[in-house]
């Protein structure tokens, strides 16, 4: 660590205070403006952190005392943002019931309901549009009423009389264009009866389904049938627990956490997840490990010729993007006419099934992953390995060592430690590695019998993104109390990475 | 190294070489397999890897050109390869720019500015860079999608609210620049102070034309990283003229509509440029990572 910090005993004037303050000012209002917006939408959440945001800014940067802040705002306001709300929003949404079934707020959910209406098809008729002058009028030809003229330009009542048949009718399709000015109109026929707007050719009696009799009530209109909202399970329920769709969103408490722990469909296909999780992430670290490991020994043999070619050969596969890569893999695996399968059955007569069966599906993943991952861990250890002193090997072969004994006591404990961080860094890369599982198995074959869907190659965070984004749940609220448990492990993870990184450096400190 | 017995050593270079030889024909061949697709007739058809009737109807389509086949059947392209490709470039570059602008500021504030806490924030940083924003995709969707209501721009389908998604990345890279500035010379900005120079002009105009080596790192790591990004892209991005190279090349291999020569084509299309500007980079890309994590 640098001892020099910048000296801020007397942090500089801004050369133009006026200018400064100005400007400070104007971004300020922007973030309040903003604030109050998204408030005024009904986003109180994020107009309390967009408010925040403006208060930091404005006191930050409207103060000489806080000069040194000005540096460290940016970034703390980002990772803030970006990262540790997102995260603080996940570990929340695991509270609640967010999902397909509930996804609106309960205003938004009522005015849903309020929408649907009932169409009564004996007094359904086609209609046509007559211009007259800027106005115009509605013929229905069937019962040979005529509207009285309405401008067509918002909600509107119009009145219908016996006449004849007007001589100029709309096309049909420029009577469509009119389509958001009929939907608000209401025609009263001499009966009084009230038609409207019924699809795009006609008009008949319109009646909503439901009535909204009380702030928590709606009555529905065919049968007389009161649904009570209920709060706590974020749906209109009838008197005999009949639940209607769509739900809102409510806090649910700790119902998600239960179903997990309590659901043996879904307990027992987690845990699998979990330890396959753990499987896949230390095979390929350690698989990547070992063959980087070999690969960069073999090149920094002093008797190796060509090294230039053979290195840039081999890094290959880490420079083409991977998700080329990987949609290749899922290409020449292919088991009906993938090329691997075709080179197999020529030679052994085999076919195995890549992607159907579990077993194999993960030696897939894992030879992916290792194709994939020894170029980076090969370019690691030639660092590392160009940094253990030459005389050491040297001393220990004059003793009759064998080259295989020295590299074991000599060379490998020299770099495990400064590689340490970096493994661990891989396993947690692996251990979310949701690129590989989602764009060559998404987690599949299907364990059979599980409650929510799960793969035998799913990961945890694969896991994770099926129930909230593929199968056709989207259920938020599970997804967002599996990740908190993510969370847990993957924040042990980084605190161990973090002791080890403290205990390297004081190592190096200490020399 | 020692003497050693000639003959010995002779048999060892054999096996040497001859386990590096084997090792890449295995690595090379799907690069073989799919360079030979790209000119093989057909979507489906298995042949040897040298293509017997060479066809350059995969090509074509994969550059967005109709092709005419012999019999005259016009194909039209099945994918706007190259507009996925501008996506992924456009939004890595923003995304590249983003993380440059906020990562530099709070690297060179972590590294010489002083104030209180700094020893929590740091150690709280470290901690925090371990959690990928995968795993918060459940929540970015749900803010992106409530946003949507309030603008269009930052809502779902929008290439910004992904731009800013990526940008989120800066921990790490906040890191590895720090590291960086630590080791530059204190008695430079002590010289700067002494003419004068404010903190931040100490920034500008010492720290960030030192930094340029590492700035180009981070901005070729955060660029591919963008590009290479499947999750995020996949839940933000909806209309097919707006998605990115890795969500839309997927779409080729749909189990229903199977297009492997098509797909071979635009992959090598798409993925050679990148893999270009990642050799260029990979030699300061690894010491850079390396030294980043290293240093405390």
């Amino acid at each position: 660590m640098v001892a020099s910090t910048v000296n801020l005993d007397a942090p500089p004037a801004p050369r133009n205070p006026a200018l400064h303050y100005a400007i400070v000012g104007v971004i300020a209002l922007v973030l309040l403006y903003s604030s109050f917006t998204l408030y005024a939408m009904g986003q109180a959440l994020f107009g309390v952190i967009i408010l925040a945001l403006a208060f930091g800014f404005a006191v930050i940067f409207g103060s000489q005392r806080f000069y040194a802040h000005r540096f460290i705002y940016p970034g703390i306001a980002a990772i803030s943002v970006f990262i540790l709300f997102p995260i603080l929003y996940t570990v929340y949404l695991g509270f609640t019931n967010y999902s397909s079934f509930n996804l609106l707020s309960f205003e938004r959910s009522v005015e849903v309901i309020l929408r649907a209406k009932t169409i009564d098809q004996s007094t359904e008729q086609n209609f046509s549009v007559a211009p007259d002058g800027d106005a115009y009028r509605i013929w229905l030809p069937d019962s040979g009423l005529l509207s009285d003229p309405i401008a067509l330009d918002g909600a509107a009542t119009a009145t219908l009389s016996t006449s004849d048949e007007p001589a100029n009718l709309l096309e049909r399709r420029d009577a469509i264009k009119l389509r958001n000015g009929l939907k608000e109109l209401e025609l009263i026929t001499p009966e009084g009866e009230s038609l409207r707007n019924a699809g795009l050719r006609t008009f008949a009696g319109v009646t909503p389904e439901f009535e909204r009799i009380a702030e928590d009530q709606l009555l529905r209109t065919s049968d007389g049938v009161i649904f009570t909202a209920d709060h706590s399970t974020g749906f209109f329920t009838d008197p005999d627990g009949n639940t209607m769709p769509p739900g809102w969103r409510v806090n649910i408490g700790f119902d998600n956490y239960e179903r997990i722990f309590t659901s043996e469909g879904i307990r027992a296909p987690m845990l699998r997840i979990f330890v396959w999780t753990i499987i896949f992430a230390v095979s390929s670290v350690v698989i990547t490990f070992a063959l980087g490991l070999l690969l960069a020994v073999i090149l920094q043999w002093p008797h190796m010729r060509g090294k230039a070619i053979y290195r840039i050969l081999l890094i290959l596969p880490y420079a083409v993007p991977s998700f080329i890569s990987i949609l290749v893999f899922k290409g020449i695996f292919n088991q009906n006419f993938g090329e691997i399968n075709l080179i197999l059955e020529a030679l052994f007569g085999i076919r195995p099934e890549w992607f159907t069966n579990g077993t194999l599906a993960r030696v897939m993943i894992l030879i992916v992953n290792v194709w994939l991952g020894y170029p980076y861990m090969m370019l690691l250890a030639m660092g590392f390995l160009q940094s253990v002193p030459e005389d050491h090997k040297k001393a220990a072969a004059l003793e009759g060592a064998s080259a295989l004994r020295v590299f074991f006591t000599i060379t490998l404990p020299q770099i495990i430690p400064p590689f340490l961080p970096l493994l661990l860094a891989s396993f947690a890369f692996n251990f979310n590695n949701l690129v590989l599982i989602l764009l060559l198995t998404r987690g599949g074959p299907d364990i059979p019998g599980t409650v929510i869907q799960a793969g035998e190659t799913d990961i945890l965070g694969s896991f994770v993104f099926r129930i909230s984004f593929m199968d056709s749940g989207q259920q938020f609220g599970l997804a967002g109390a599996i990740t908190f448990m993510i969370f847990v492990i993957v924040g042990a993870m980084a605190y161990s990475n973090f002791l080890a990184m403290r205990r390297a450096a004081a190592r190096r400190s200490g020399q | 190294m020692i003497v050693e017995n000639p003959r010995e050593l002779r048999v060892k270079k054999i096996a040497a070489h001859a386990f590096m030889l084997a090792f890449i024909a295995i690595i090379m061949f799907p690069f073989l397999v799919v360079i030979s697709i790209s000119f093989r007739e057909g979507n489906f058809t298995v042949g040897s890897l040298w293509p017997e009737n060479p066809t350059l109807e995969h090509w074509y389509l994969a550059l967005g050109f109709d092709y005419t086949r012999a019999d005259g059947t016009v194909i039209e392209p099945p994918y706007p390869v190259l507009l996925w490709m501008w996506n992924s470039v456009k939004i890595g570059l923003f995304a590249g720019f983003g993380v440059i602008l906020l990562s530099t500021i709070s690297a060179y504030a972590f590294s010489r500015v002083r104030f209180r806490g700094r020893a929590a924030v740091l150690d709280s940083l470290f901690i925090i860079q371990m959690f990928p924003t995968t795993l918060a995709l459940v929540a970015i969707f749900a803010i992106f999608d409530a946003l949507g209501d309030v603008s269009p721009i930052l809502g779902l389908d929008s290439h910004w609210s992904l731009i800013l998604v990526y940008m989120s990345g800066i921990t790490m890279h906040v890191w590895t620049i720090k590291g960086y500035f630590d080791s530059i010379d204190p008695s430079l900005d002590k010289a700067a102070q002494i003419d004068g120079a404010t903190p931040w002009q100490t920034f500008r105009s010492v720290f960030l034309p030192l930094a340029v080596p590492i700035i180009s790192v981070v901005f070729v790591l955060v660029f591919i990283g963008a590009i290479n990004d499947y999750p995020t892209a996949a839940i933000l991005l909806r209309s097919q003229e707006n998605l990115t190279l890795a969500v839309g090349s997927r779409l080729y291999l749909n189990e229903f509509r199977y297009l492997w020569g098509d797909f071979a084509a635009a992959a090598i299309l798409s993925g050679l440029p990148i893999t270009v500007v990642f050799l260029i980079a990979q030699r300061y890309l690894v010491s850079g990572l390396s030294d980043g994590a290293v240093k405390g």
